[in-house]
């Protein structure tokens, strides 16, 4: 009970359009693979499998875990399937980490993923329900008024979220699994692509990616692998209704608990301070500066200064995505646990290019469906 | 659809038809819909008007079965956004505005299409009305769309709280 | 009247080629009791609709609200008490990307509650709910579960289950595929129609008991075998209906669940196992997941007085029960089980609620609960429940 959980090994695929070269098992194996090897272990050292994604429609197959029950090694063991909307890859590397904190298993291997070339992403997100027409479109088009609020709301001038796409796609230069290298990226380019969905311009969005992540997560007499573990120091999951009078969509409680509960479990008041590099589900440039609020590294309202200041830059005092993050990668389901993957990475000192000096702690973090749902963790290099 | 690569592809076409319920909630509104009516249901523990319900007062979870409301086909933008590229099952032409609309009297927005003002000038605390197809049913199609009303602009702080 | 619309649903699609031991099943394969002991969670309150073969009326939320609501009442706790909420479900069996989403509508997650969601049945939910207590820093759970099995085809949609590349292009449906597993289960030993027929015989006899199930009354087992064969070699009767439903439970630990109620089903043990998912590499006449988690949760240990096995059809029910190894004396399904109704994702939870509550009305003092997802039984759990 309480036990103590590690992460001992991570493993990504190489983020596309489409991964053509693959099927989906193929496509999970990849990251399971390069997670056991990193973790210096073995298929048969796994008591559990825990698997993520996102809607299942985004590759036509149902309840898929059934079918790469094979491909993840799960035959014989105990295998789950969470699905928490965007907040997935997260969620699911957490239940991961319960199995674990529970005493119940030794090792799990966690894996997360989406091939949304095999569907449709925006068909399935603009499905058409009889009675109501259809306006909404896709995540972007449903993000974008509330971003329109936020600005209104803290005043923040127009360029901000120009920054934020111009550094995520620098930072994702460094980071050789990232979905988009645009080695030309700049502020010019990023501020005269198309505006899709007014306030938000094209460049400002995600893309839609095929990948996968997974990780090895241990118990303290497990921990594997010639690399030091990154420790679960703080581990929450909050949710509230999509809709509801007087919720705040910019702003959201559901958000602002899960950061309470995950820095008072690490023993964290200060997080601007205290935190030193942070994966962050950022799917549209604004959500950086949001997010910098709801996580209470700025106060409500001064987000967007901390952007505007590069204080987010991977150089700053509070970097942010050094990895690219969900704008510069974006297969939905494993979204998520690749923040907190890159964030492990960050604290075990193999971000390569993209590594920060130092980190001993680093924060993960998604949200999914309507920004109602939130998984988040607290990791750090020290036992905690 | 991804591109055809070399004898990688299999194309797997596939239809699934649903009998979709809207439910009690969601047909009472939608019946007053094909009357020109638009009404809300209050929660019977915290009050709040709700408009197009699911079913339940989402903080409460309970049926929102605290008295029907007749509610004015007008009301504030709160926010919104300019559409401008297509996307599947579109029922608009690009590009259009679309954003929540604030009923006066309701506590929840109802999603809606901006017209008869340019897109560039839509703005937030518009004051809007409902225009109506001429034939209408049980479905939100019903509602054509949303034009300016001529009134003054709505106050930030009047609806800031619905953000 | 009450509105109901066709929706399409399709898409131009492509695919490329209390303290006491729990035992766990260490990654070398051999069973070991844990050092340290696990946290004591029991069963404390549950509910659930009606079984209807289509529920025209209400939506999702609305089936479901009811029932939280009785269980709520059942419990005397509000959803403030409540640590942890999970619930279990499928988009597909609604047509609609996040179904989860606007049910959680139905709890009144406000302020923002600790909560999780499983893409499986909810038996697996309750699972995730007591690892979650295992915890120790929360005391209670609430685990809900629902499926509108009728909205769509529910045949072609269960046969998206299947591997995409190789199965689906054929559309083997579920039904196909427990045929092919009745098939071999009769071929192979002892196992005759006959024991098939007295299965559903039995089955709706005890659903006459159960005023949620769908399908019940006196069958004549002669009878039954007189009636046509609908996929060889399962008749109608040997399949199970369709279904619309909902359940929920609440878990508590330790004194939390005495203060609850008088009598709790104690979880002493539960775990789940997965097969492979390509047919020709099992033993279809075998469930062996179900035989280790069932070893796992402890069901030999003890004697066993009565067993829901989530058995959707009759021949599987046989293999469950040889899985299990349990005997004649063990009241098998006093629910009338799957046979009597189906709610697709939530008939697994239902097991284990019809099982917990036989300990709480002390007509039991040991079940063992199971529940299965996927093709001809691949992957399977079991509870064993005690009451003190």
């Amino acid at each position: 009970m309480a036990e103590r959980v590690a992460i001992t090994g991570v493993g990504q695929t190489k983020y596309d359009t489409k991964r053509a070269d693959v099927s989906i098992a193929g496509l999970c194996r990849e990251a399971a693979v390069r997670a056991l090897e990193d973790a210096s272990v073995t298929w048969n050292d796994i008591d559990a499998v825990v698997i993520g994604k996102a809607p299942d429609m985004f590759e036509g197959v149902v309840m898929p875990e059934l079918y790469l029950a094979d491909a993840m090694g799960a035959t014989g063991k105990p295998m789950m399937r969470v699905h928490t909307a965007g907040s997935v890859g997260g969620s699911t590397a957490l239940v991961a980490a319960g199995l674990v904190k529970a005493g119940i298993h030794k090792r799990v291997l966690t894996m997360a993923f989406e091939k949304q070339s095999e569907s449709d992403a925006m068909w399935a997100l603009a499905m058409r329900i009889p009675f109501q027409p259809a306006l909404v479109a896709g995540a972007g088009g449903y993000f974008a008024p509330h971003i329109r609020a936020y600005i209104r709301r803290s005043n923040a001038p127009d360029h901000i979220g120009i920054l934020v796409a111009v550094k995520d796609r620098q930072n994702a230069l460094k980071n050789p699994y990232a979905h988009l290298h645009l080695e030309d990226i700049s502020y010019e380019k990023v501020a005269e692509s198309m505006m899709i969905w007014d306030p938000l311009r094209y460049l400002e969005s995600c893309p839609s990616s095929d990948g996968a992540c997974a990780m090895v997560v241990a118990a303290e007499d497990s921990v594997s692998g010639d690399r030091a573990p990154a420790w679960f120091a703080g581990t929450a999951m909050r949710s509230e209704a999509t809709q509801f009078a007087g919720r705040d969509q910019v702003n959201p409680q559901a958000g602002k608990d899960c950061a309470k509960e995950v820095y008072r479990q690490a023993g964290i008041s200060d997080p601007r301070r205290e935190i030193d590099a942070a994966e962050i589900y950022v799917p549209f440039s604004w959500y950086e500066p949001m997010w910098m609020e709801n996580l209470f590294f700025a106060p409500e309202g001064e987000g967007w200064k901390m952007t505007d200041s590069g204080a987010t830059a991977i150089d700053g005092d509070m970097p942010i995505n050094p990895s690219g993050g969900v704008l510069s990668s974006n297969p939905i389901g494993a979204s998520g646990m690749i923040r907190y993957a890159e964030a492990a990475m960050q604290i075990r000192g193999q971000a390569g290019e993209h590594q920060i000096d130092g980190v001993r702690t680093a924060m993960g973090h998604a949200y999914g469906g309507g920004a109602q749902f939130y998984s988040m963790c607290i990791l750090t290099k020290d036992k905690p | 659809m991804p591109e055809r690569g070399e004898g990688t592809i299999v194309e797997r076409p596939l239809r699934l038809d649903y009998d979709y319920t809207a439910g009690l909630a969601q047909s009472r509104f939608l019946k007053g819909i094909a009357q020109k009516k638009i009404l809300g249901e209050r929660c019977p523990k915290c009050g709040k008007v709700y408009v197009g319900s699911r079913g339940s007062c989402p903080t409460d979870g309970v049926a929102t079965d605290g008295g029907e409301v007749d509610l004015p086909h007008k009301g504030t933008l709160t926010t919104f956004c300019v559409v401008n590229v297509p996307f599947a099952g579109q029922s608009v032409e690009c590009p259009y505005a679309s954003g929540y609309i604030l009923l006066d009297g309701a506590d929840i927005p109802l999603m809606g299409l901006i017209q008869e003002i340019p897109h560039d000038q839509v703005r937030m605390g518009l004051r809007v009305e409902a225009v109506w197809e001429d034939e209408v049913g049980p479905t939100l199609q019903s509602i054509k769309y949303w034009k300016p009303t001529g009134e003054p602009d709505a106050d930030y702080e009047t609806y800031k709280m619905h953000l | 009247m009450v509105l109901r619309a066709t929706g399409k649903a399709g898409s131009p699609f492509a695919a490329v080629l209390g303290r006491r031991p729990v035992r766990t099943i260490s990654a070398s394969g051999a069973a070991a009791y844990l050092g340290e002991a696990m946290r004591d969670v029991a069963i404390v309150a549950t509910a659930q609709s009606p079984a209807l073969r289509k529920e025209e009326r209400r939506n999702e939320v609305e089936i479901l609200m009811p029932v939280i609501h009785e269980l709520r009442e059942n419990a005397k706790l509000d959803q403030d008490d409540i640590g942890f909420t999970v619930s279990g479900s499928c988009d597909y069996l609604q047509g609609q990307p996040f179904a989860f989403v606007t049910a959680l509508d139905a709890i009144g997650p406000w302020p923002p509650i600790d909560e999780s969601h499983v893409e499986m049945d909810g038996a697996w939910a309750l699972y995730e709910a007591w690892v979650r207590l295992q915890h120790g820093d929360i005391d209670t759970a609430l685990v809900y579960s629902f499926g509108k099995s009728s909205p769509g085809d529910i045949r072609r949609i269960l046969t998206l289950q299947l591997d995409p590349y190789y199965l689906v292009p054929m559309w083997p449906d579920p039904v196909a595929l427990a045929a092919l597993q009745a098939r071999a289960l009769l071929e192979s030993d002892g196992v005759s129609e006959k024991d098939m027929a007295e299965v559903v015989a039995r089955s709706r006899k005890h659903a006459k008991d159960n005023p949620n199930a769908q399908l019940k009354g006196d069958v004549d087992v002669d009878q039954l075998l007189n009636e046509p064969m609908y996929l060889s070699p399962l008749r109608k009767h040997d399949c199970p209906p369709i279904t619309d439903g909902a359940a929920a439970v609440i878990l508590a630990a330790g004194d939390k669940a005495r203060e609850i109620t008088d009598r709790p089903a104690w979880i002493r043990g539960i775990d789940h196992r997965i097969e492979p998912h390509s047919l020709g590499v099992r033993d279809l006449t075998d469930s062996p997941s179900t035989r280790k988690a069932g070893e796992v949760a402890g069901v030999g240990s003890g004697k066993v007085d009565v067993a829901e096995l989530y058995a959707p059809f009759s021949h599987q029910e046989i293999i469950l029960r040889r899985a299990l190894g349990l005997g004649d004396g063990v009241n098998v399904n006093p629910s009338g089980g799957a046979l009597a109704a189906n709610a697709v994702m939530v008939a697994g939870l239902l097991r284990v609620i019809e099982a917990a509550q036989r300990i709480m009305d002390g007509s039991a003092d040991r079940a063992v609960a199971h529940a299965t997802s996927g093709p001809a039984l691949q992957q399977n759990l079991v509870a064993v429940l005690e009451g003190e």
